[in-house]
């Protein structure tokens, strides 16, 4: 008999196919977030293998700020068509009605539109279990989180009453109107997530390939001119070659000044790099523990 | 920054072949034992920060914090690396599990980190569960200690098949030679006595980084491998498990249309090819492997590890939680088992309870005996036990509803382990390691008899029902159980009364009233009024039965519709002010333990099928309540 040592990527492979499998099984109506960035890819790129020939189970969600990069919305829907899923899109009326935005409104942009936004599509839809594509690797609060997290009815994170998870058992019963987050890419890093999308070829948004974009240059981050919504204080755009490491609204995401236009050169790149991934979030500055308090308060 | 770990150079010369190297790396998850005191920690942060897992910007961050909490002076402190939550950085301590990711040029590596404590052994247990391998740490200036042979005990009992001996601080001991070799014969008397076979010893130095990633220059005495060298070449479990027989527990039934049905799970060990003879546990029924159906096309073979989906040659049964296996190698079958369990709850084990048992992708119910012994995680040594506690480890027999097909946890971690859920909270209250079956379901008959239930409910022209009265001491449950007992045999209906106070003087009068007894109490009482209605009567139980997951177990012994839950609703105030004997003054004294609304709880029905409000009825009006529900 010749064994057989599966790569990492194989293993990680099977261990979230193993995941979504089981919330397939035991959720009533579960649900995959779709934020469009190369997570969701990969998470999404999974769920169709872990359900071949059938087609996932589960819609795909996007909460919308109706900020993002023009370029993601595109790759959404076609994605979403691809893969034989249906696609919801939720936009918190209330934020659409109030017109908030990132310019005028700061940190009341995230908590209306993102966390708002995800608790009211959640209870709208009715939806008791939701994929999301947080890795343990990318903030140290997350370093703890389970990979099935519980979510009380008012949709609150409590971390001293985390279940144990043992092997590869997961307790998915909970009472009704508790609802659990499914982190089925918990284990990987963010060069996981790289490699696996350049073995599998996945398509992922051209944003993260280096090209000239029209960009300036506020509170120290590199920001990209999109659209015409965005308000120029007498600044005139520059043309640089810049990539994004991380993809959200694009007023709130700092670009990196780059030549990488290949996965190979991005792999390259981010190799030898010397900042963490999430430093081109805004939301990430404040404080340490911003993250586990925001998660707390129900943000993904 | 050591070559181990990776190349610049070659990144930024060569791409594609760095790319190449680093995509067959294989993975290795392993478990630090150990505490910070022992520079846990600091190990871990060594592996982050010399793996360049860390940025920096992180170690902006982690000066920042060396200098404002650390415990180094103006060195970096590389215990806050791996620190998590913002509580438990305030408190000073690690509580929960937290996973941390690097890598070789060879392996990517899970480290899970848990904290050492002996409160914490629940953490342990769940870290050890997916591990490959422990590194159980040792303070070289303070030898093998109480906490060094717990760590060790739990590694082999989670079933982990590599230990290192990591010997750290050897710097503070001069990087001696005897104080290595005086820890290592220590431990290796200790280890054997608990069935450790082979265990690998390190002396290292975490904060000087000697025998990590490379060679310490003053310990050439040692001539083994570094830290990170034997974690690159020890043999994963994921390679071992292939040797085995093929088992693959069915997750989910693929279903995409009438003209296919495959079988998906994650193969928990041995290799399948198409073709392959293949058995289906419990049914038993044999069928053949038709192909083996993925994304990327048909598989030639799968292997442990791989999450697959079979197509089989026979349409044969087969769902969730069965087995599919090996044709002349089948697991074993069986709804009785002698099992480890870790409890890991606040609230006790309560023997005789219903708890889920999750086995695999299988949800069954099951009981959890009396336990036989406690181990004592600090000597090992077996102690008598009522129950289990938070972090208590003891074995017990489990009895499940049903047969479920199983191994030994020694042979497999995915077939002989199981999770206890509570019925109630949903919370995952244990953990459970199959040793071997006690019966063979097979082995069991019931005796077929002539008469039937049916029959003997038609020869007295009722239909069964069990009435069960629940409510606090002094609600008026026997008196309003009399009343409607004596209603019924006005209409020529066939009764029985057990009454709680009467049956204590008898049947259980073995028992007291521990949350443990009171169980058992029911579980009796369930079983009588159970024969009861098998002989066509109605029962009428009055019971304080104060916790709701024994009502539904009793509830759950009936057929359905027979048990008629009746909630005799007092308040606690209106039932002590009332006090027909006494019992409330006694308990609000102290000389009565246990007294339910006192100093143990009441939970009342969510939905009882009748509720009688004491308080606004009489006792004769709330038993004509009660008949006149029933017989309409």
């Amino acid at each position: 008999m010749t064994i057989q040592s599966l790569t990492h990527l194989q293993r990680l492979e099977a261990e979230a196919i193993h995941i979504m499998r089981e919330v397939a099984s035991e959720a009533e109506k579960p649900v995959m977030l779709y934020s469009v960035g190369k997570d969701s890819a990969v998470m999404l790129h999974l769920a169709r293998k872990a359900f071949y020939p059938s087609p996932p189970p589960f819609p795909l969600l996007h909460v919308d700020t109706t900020w993002k990069f023009r370029d993601m919305y595109a790759l959404r829907d076609r994605a979403a068509r691809k893969a034989g899923m249906q696609l919801i899109v939720y936009q918190n009326p209330e934020a659409v009605k109030r017109g908030i935005n990132p310019f005028d409104h700061g940190a009341l942009h995230t908590d209306m539109w993102k966390t708002e936004g995800l608790k009211q599509a959640l209870d709208l839809h009715g939806f008791d279990a939701a994929f999301g594509g947080a890795r343990r690797d990318e903030e140290k609060s997350r370093a703890k989180e389970r990979i099935f997290s519980f979510r009380t009815a008012s949709q609150r994170w409590d971390p001293k009453a985390q279940r144990p998870e043992l092997w590869r058992v997961y307790n998915a019963r909970k009472a009704k109107g508790e609802s659990m987050r499914v982190f089925p890419l918990s284990n990987w890093t963010e060069l996981d997530i790289w490699q696996y999308i350049h073995l599998e070829n996945i398509e992922i948004v051209p944003l993260y390939f280096a090209a000239e974009r029209p960009t300036v240059i506020r509170d120290g981050l590199l920001l990209m001119v999109d659209d015409e919504r965005f308000p120029l204080n007498g600044e005139t755009p520059v043309m640089r070659s810049v990539r994004f490491r991380t993809l959200g609204c694009y007023p709130l995401t700092g670009a990196v000044e780059s030549r990488a236009s290949t996965l190979p050169e991005i792999i390259q790149e981010m190799l030898l790099t010397t900042t963490s991934e999430r430093q081109g979030r805004a939301i990430d500055h404040d404080q340490s523990a911003s993250m586990e308090k925001k998660k707390q308060e129900g943000y993904f | 920054m050591n070559e181990i770990y990776k190349t610049d150079a070659l990144i930024a010369e060569d791409i594609d072949a760095y790319l190449e190297t680093h995509q067959h790396k294989t993975m290795l998850r392993f478990i630090t034992c150990g505490s910070v005191d022992d520079g846990k920690s600091t190990l871990i942060g060594r592996l982050l920060y010399d793996s360049k897992m860390i940025f920096e910007d992180q170690l902006a961050a982690l000066e920042n914090d060396s200098k404002r909490v650390g415990t180094q002076g103006e060195n970096i402190d590389f215990a806050l690396l791996v620190d998590g939550l913002a509580a438990e950085r305030e408190q000073g301590i690690t509580i929960d599990v937290a996973y941390r990711f690097f890598a070789t040029e060879k392996r990517k590596f899970i480290v899970a980190d848990t904290p050492g404590h002996e409160q914490y052994t629940r953490n342990m247990v769940t870290g050890a569960s997916t591990a490959d391998l422990a590194v159980i740490l040792i303070d070289a200036r303070k030898g093998v200690l109480t906490q060094t042979r717990r760590h060790s005990y739990l590694a082999h009992l989670l079933g982990l098949r590599h230990i290192v001996l990591a010997v750290n601080k050897m710097d503070l001991v001069g990087y001696d030679r005897e104080v290595f070799d005086r820890i290592v014969t220590e431990y290796r008397a200790f280890a054997e006595s608990i069935g450790i076979v082979d265990f690998t010893a390190i002396p290292i130095s975490g904060l000087a980084g000697d025998n990590i990633a490379s060679p310490g220059a003053a310990m050439d005495w040692y001539d083994g491998p570094t830290l990170l060298a034997h974690l690159e070449a020890v043999e994963l479990d994921q390679s071992a498990d292939q040797r085995k027989p093929f088992r693959l527990p069915v997750q989910w039934v693929n279903r995409p249309n009438l003209d296919f049905r495959g079988f998906s799970g994650t193969i928990a060990a041995g290799q399948i090819h198409p073709g392959d003879e293949v058995r289906v546990l419990p049914s038993g029924k044999t069928s053949r492997v038709a192909k083996i159906v993925s994304f990327d096309g048909e598989l030639d073979r799968a292997v442990a590890g791989q999450a697959v989906t079979l197509c089989l040659a026979d349409e044969i049964d087969c769902s969730r939680g069965q087995v599919i296996t090996a044709a002349n190698s089948p697991v074993e079958v069986a709804d009785q088992f002698e099992a480890s369990l870790i409890w890991m709850d606040e609230e006790d084990m309560v023997p005789g309870r219903a708890y889920w048992l999750k086995i695999g992708a299988q949800t069954v119910s099951a009981t959890v005996a009396h336990p036989k012994y406690q181990t004592n995680v600090n000597t090992m040594e077996h102690l008598a036990a009522k129950t289990l506690d938070l972090n208590a480890i003891g074995v017990a027999v489990v009895t499940t509803d049903r047969d479920i097909p199983f191994a030994p946890y020694a042979e497999s971690r995915d077939l002989g382990g199981f999770i206890l859920i509570d019925k109630l909270t949903n919370r995952t209250v244990g953990a459970g390691l199959i040793h071997f079956a006690l019966r063979r379901a097979s082995n069991i008959h019931w005796q077929a008899t002539d008469i039937s239930r049916d029959h003997h409910a038609s020869l007295k022209n009722q239909q069964p029902k069990v009435l069960w009265m629940t409510g606090l001491s002094g609600s008026g449950k026997s008196t309003i159980a009399n009343l409607v007992e004596k209603k019924l045999a006005r209409m020529n209906r066939h009764t029985f009364l057990l009454d709680g106070d009467n049956v204590r003087h008898g049947l259980n009068k073995d028992l007291g009233f521990t949350d443990a007894d009171r169980v058992e109490n029911i579980r009796r009482v369930g079983e009588v009024a159970k024969l009861m209605t098998d002989a066509g009567l109605i029962v009428i139980t009055a019971f304080i039965s104060p916790f709701r997951s024994e009502r539904e177990m009793v509830r759950a012994m009936m057929q359905p519709g027979e048990f008629v839950e009746i909630f005799i609703d007092t308040p606690l105030e209106e039932a002590e002010k009332r006090d027909v004997k006494g019992l409330y003054a006694k308990a609000r004294a102290g000389e009565l333990k246990n007294f339910t609304g006192i100093d143990s709880p009441y939970e009342p029905p969510e939905a009882p099928q009748i509720r009688i409000d004491t308080t606004s009825v009489s006792a004769e009006e709330a038993a004509e309540q009660i008949i006149a529900k029933l017989i309409p």
